[in-house]
Order: structure tokens, then C-alpha cells, then sequence
């Protein structure tokens, strides 16, 4: 079972939660930007929550379906179209052969997924199907126009479902507040400094794209310094000396040498991920501990829950 | 002095500045971690005085994590397994026609292009970090004389395999790329493939072997 690109829009990779154990070769980590919506179109179709996916930015989206197959659209709010009718998102979508799924251009949000039964088949490189664009290696930088998309389940008896309301995200808050573990050069920065990032907006900027995202806001002063090259994690946030903030999404390089007052946990960086040039966002320190309940409970939900039989209810097994 | 940095990866700092014992100390942790790692471990990233280390969340938790850091810090002390560092010989075509930079290196250093040729390739230099780009490797120091900095515009396209100098760093640009290092040569070794990975290693020793650009055609195998 497959679908059929007609159009990708601005970009379109396979991404899975990325790779492990090839940073330390100079290889950016990649993964689903945001893995809140991408588990949750995972799990509209029970793959494995790890199952690589679509991941569509911006929508401007189409593709036809070549078979029977039932797939799963998540994230960002575009209107979606099946051979022209409007659909919901956030849930299960039946198509049938030659049905055109049209993914409009997106109203709130950045990143839509694209979930496939079984999930996407493809070409694994560095043991994922992720696609880093910046890395250059053929035939896995994205996908375009023309492109067949093959799915691992021959699974037709998908039921409908939908994501429960309180479940979804809507990307549309006026400040979105992101979780910010202090660590790395967290000691050394000026102390009024840590107040400006924490206590001003910071509004994200055209420079956003998935190696990291520019903030614009107010600059921390005393930010001209630098320090050797260190390991960096996905969602560390890089202080530069303009004072502005860059927040390192899932194709960063390994290590740099800008200070960083801490990083972003990997659930915020998928909100921060969804943000729009001109969206605001504000930054608030947390501890590990919460960091760490806030992260296994989702993670563990995504395993260890099943739908209930009206496809709009889950429980804990 | 370790410090967890998010919720799956902690950073071991052993140093504040660059000191050319720590890439083998680094090396040997990684090793020792590799060795017990199994199943929690994720990712190591060493570069010149730190160790990043990445676990699986769902298996252990920074705590445990963090003791068997601490013990494989210790344990480093007394590696004997080790040894001398790997050494790499890489063999560069230095010329002004595979380093555009090299006549600026040499008026930078007040020096013969000869000279230097001479002084690049008579150090022998350490793997500080990996990273910037697949299989990209930092090696140092080179010589105080030839040491130059980043070049104010950074090349749009930098050829895979060119020998380049920043500040007392050097490296081998493993793919094409952008970048703002001065081109001094051109080597026929490939330092990184998707199949081998990289092939440098930190706290690997590097030295670099001058050949003629016949030689350099030959070992490219007339592909570049």
C-alpha cells in the first residue's frame, strides 16, 4: 500500500525519533521535530510510537492513494481535503484508490505528520529512516513531487479515530512558556541576564528552520564570550554574541562553543518547534525532576494505552 | 565535575582549557563506558576537556548514569590498556593550487611557503573533538608561527578532503562543504563514508605526509 506525492510543499522528510549512538561520529541526532504530534499520529493507527512518519512542513501538501489504506494526520491546524471535501484533523482518514488527500497551508502550527499503517517504509541510514537535509547524502535529503510512499502494514481494519480534545494541541496561545533546564554555562552568565531571558518574550524569527530556531527579544548584555567546543544536546539553548537566543532543534551540530544557560526539555522543544516566524514564546527555568515526570509520563502514556472501542477514549493497560 | 543537562544526557567537565592529556583521558572513558553501556547507552560525545553522555530515559536515570561515570573516571586513572594513540599518516598535496589559502598562510607567518609546508607537516597533532560535520575533526595545536585565523567571508564551498588551518587548529574538510578555514592542501583520504563512519577518533594522533600532485591523483584514484 502506498501513497502518491502530487506535491510536497516546503518540505517533506521521513522522520522517525531520529538516531542512536552516531553524534559522537559528527552526525546530526534528526528525529520528528515534534514528538508530541508525531507519537500522537503514530497512535491514531497503533504503529510503534517510534514508527517514521511524514513530516510536513507548513502543509501545501497532496498525494494520492494508490490503495486502500488508512492514515493519520496530526499537528499543525491546515485544512484538510479528501477529493476536495473538508475532513478534521487530529484523527484516522479512510482513503480509498486514487482519493487526493490535500493538506492546506497551515493557519496555526508549523509541522504536520503524517502517520502511515505500520509506518513509512523506506531506506534506514545510520539505523533511521530520518532524513537530515543539511547532510547532503543522496537520496535522503527529502522528499519531492513524484516520490512513492510505501507503508509496512498490509493492516486495512484500522477503526475511525480521533485524538481526544483535551489531548490536542492548538498552537495558538498568544505566549507559549517552555520548560528551560538550567545546566552547562548556567553559572557563569550575568545574573540580570538569566532574569531578561526568563522574565521578556522573545518572538521566533524567519532563521528557524530544523538545525535551530532564532529568537529576537530582549539581548543578554554581557554574552560576548565564548567557550572550548562541548557536546551539545538537542533542545540546548546557545546564547551568540548578539545576545539573542538559538535554540538547537534535532539536525544541530554536536558540539559548539556559544555559551548556554541550559536547554529546552525534548517535550517543549516540539512546542517551540511549532511556532511561527513573528509567534511569541517565554522561557521558564525547571528542575530535573519535573523535567523527568513531565517526560516519562508521556512517554509511557504513548505505550501503555489502548483505545477504548469508540476510537475517542483511551485507557491505561 | 558532572552536571545533568537534560533529561537524558549529562556533561562531565574535567578542565576549563585545552590540555593535550585530557583527549586520551576522554578516549579511555569512553571506552570503559562502552564497555558496561549494553543496553542504556546512547551516545558519547567527547570534545577537548568534556564528555557528553546520552541514556536511554526509559532504562536508567541520570543517578545511575552519573555513578558509573564517576567510576569509569577513576578507573581511567590506572587504564593501562591503552596504550600510544592510534596515529594516522594522511598524506596532503600542499600547493597554491590545491590551497588557494597557502600563500596567505605563508605572508601571514612572514615565512616561505616551504617553511610552511615544513613546520605543518613535522607536527604531530591530537583529535581534540569530532563534530561541525560528519567525520570533521579537530585537530591540534599547530605550530604558534602558522597559526591563522578564520577568514573573515567563509567560502561558500569548501572541496572534500581540503587540509585547513584555523587559529592553532587544523582539520580535513571530510565532504564538501561551507567553511572559513585557510585551504592549504588537498589529501586523497576520505575521512568519512556512511559505510566506515569516521575514521578519526578522539584522542587518535595525526601526522601529515607531503606528496606531489601526481601522487595525490594517483592515491585519489583520478576521481578529483
Amino acid at each position: 500500500m502506498s501513497l502518491h506525492i502530487l506535491d510536497a510543499g516546503l518540505s517533506c522528510t521521513v522522520q522517525d525519533p531520529g538516531r542512536r549512538g552516531y553524534r559522537r561520529h559528527g552526525l546530526a541526532s534528526g528525529g520528528a521535530a515534534d514528538l508530541h504530534a508525531f507519537r500522537w499520529a503514530n497512535k491514531l493507527l497503533d504503529n510503534n510510537p517510534g514508527a517514521a512518519c511524514l513530516e510536513i512542513v507548513m502543509g501545501g501538501f497532496r498525494a494520492v492513494a494508490r490503495h486502500h489504506i488508512t492514515v493519520a494526520v496530526t499537528g499543525a491546524d491546515a485544512s484538510l481535503k479528501v477529493n476536495g471535501r473538508p475532513l478534521a484533523g487530529w484523527s484516522t482518514i479512510k482513503l480509498k484508490p486514487d482519493d487526493e488527500l490535500e493538506i492546506g497551508m497551515s493557519r496555526a502550527g508549523r509541522l504536520i505528520y503524517l502517520a502511515l499503517p505500520g509506518g513509512v517504509d523506506g531506506p534506514e541510514l545510520f539505523g533511521s529512516q530520518s532524513m537530515v537535509a543539511r547532510e547532503q547524502f543522496s537520496d535522503h535529503a527529502g522528499l519531492e513531487a513524484g516520490a512513492e510512499v510505501a507503508c509496512l502494514s498490509e493492516e486495512p481494519a484500522i477503526p475511525r479515530r480521533a485524538v481526544p480534545d483535551s489531548h490536542r494541541r492548538h498552537y495558538r496561545e498568544d505566549v507559549c512558556e517552555l520548560d528551560l533546564l538550567p545546566g552547562y554555562q548556567y553559572r557563569e552568565f550575568d545574573r540580570y541576564d538569566l532574569l531578561r531571558l526568563t522574565h521578556s518574550n522573545y518572538r521566533v524569527t524567519q532563521h528557524s528552520d530544523r538545525m535551530g530556531y532564532r529568537l529576537s527579544g530582549p539581548a543578554l548584555e554581557k554574552a560576548d564570550w565564548q567557550i572550548l567546543s562541548e557536546g551539545m544536546v538537542v533542545g540546548a539553548v546557545q546564547i551568540p554574541g548578539d545576545g539573542q537566543p538559538i535554540v538547537l532543534m534535532p539536525d544541530c551540530q554536536t558540539i559548539g562553543g556559544y555559551p548556554k544557560p541550559g536547554a529546552l526539555s525534548r517535550q517543549d522543544l516540539g512546542r517551540l518547534a511549532q511556532r511561527l516566524p513573528g509567534d511569541s514564546i517565554r522561557f521558564r527555568f525547571t528542575s530535573p525532576e519535573d523535567m523527568q515526570r513531565k517526560h516519562l509520563l508521556s512517554e509511557l502514556f504513548f505505550r501503555h494505552t489502548r483505545w477504548e472501542a469508540n476510537g475517542c477514549d483511551l485507557r491505561w493497560r | 565535575m558532572i552536571e545533568q543537562v537534560s533529561v537524558d544526557s549529562l556533561v562531565l567537565r574535567l578542565a576549563d582549557s585545552i590540555d593535550s592529556a585530557l583527549p586520551a583521558r576522554l578516549a579511555s572513558i569512553c571506552d570503559l563506558l562502552e564497555v558496561n553501556g549494553d543496553h542504556w547507552l546512547v551516545d558519547l560525545v567527547p570534545s577537548y576537556t568534556t564528555l557528553l553522555v546520552t541514556w536511554d530515559p526509559l532504562i536508567t536515570d541520570y543517578q545511575a548514569v552519573r555513578d558509573r561515570v564517576l567510576d569509569c573516571l577513576s578507573k581511567s586513572d590506572s587504564d593501562t590498556t591503552r596504550g600510544a594513540a592510534r596515529l594516522h599518516r594522511i598524506p596532503v598535496w600542499y600547493s597554491t593550487n590545491s590551497g588557494p589559502d597557502l600563500e596567505a598562510v605563508a605572508r601571514h607567518a612572514g615565512i616561505t611557503i616551504d617553511e610552511v609546508i615544513r613546520i605543518h607537516s613535522e607536527t604531530r597533532y591530537l583529535v581534540y573533538a569530532l563534530g561541525f560535520a560528519p567525520g570533521f575533526a579537530f585537530l591540534g595545536e599547530t605550530d604558534e608561527r602558522i597559526a591563522m585565523p578564520r577568514k573573515q567571508t567563509p567560502r561558500a564551498r569548501v572541496p572534500a578532503g581540503s587540509v585547513a588551518i584555523a587559529n592553532r587548529q587544523t582539520a580535513i574538510y571530510p565532504l564538501e562543504s561551507p567553511g572559513g578555514w585557510q585551504l592549504i592542501g588537498l589529501s586523497p583520504v576520505r575521512l568519512f563514508n556512511p559505510q566506515n563512519l569516521s575514521l578519526l577518533k578522539t584522542g587518535d594522533a595525526v601526522q601529515f605526509c607531503p606528496v606531489t600532485e601526481a601522487e595525490y591523483r594517483e592515491m585519489a584514484g583520478g576521481t578529483s
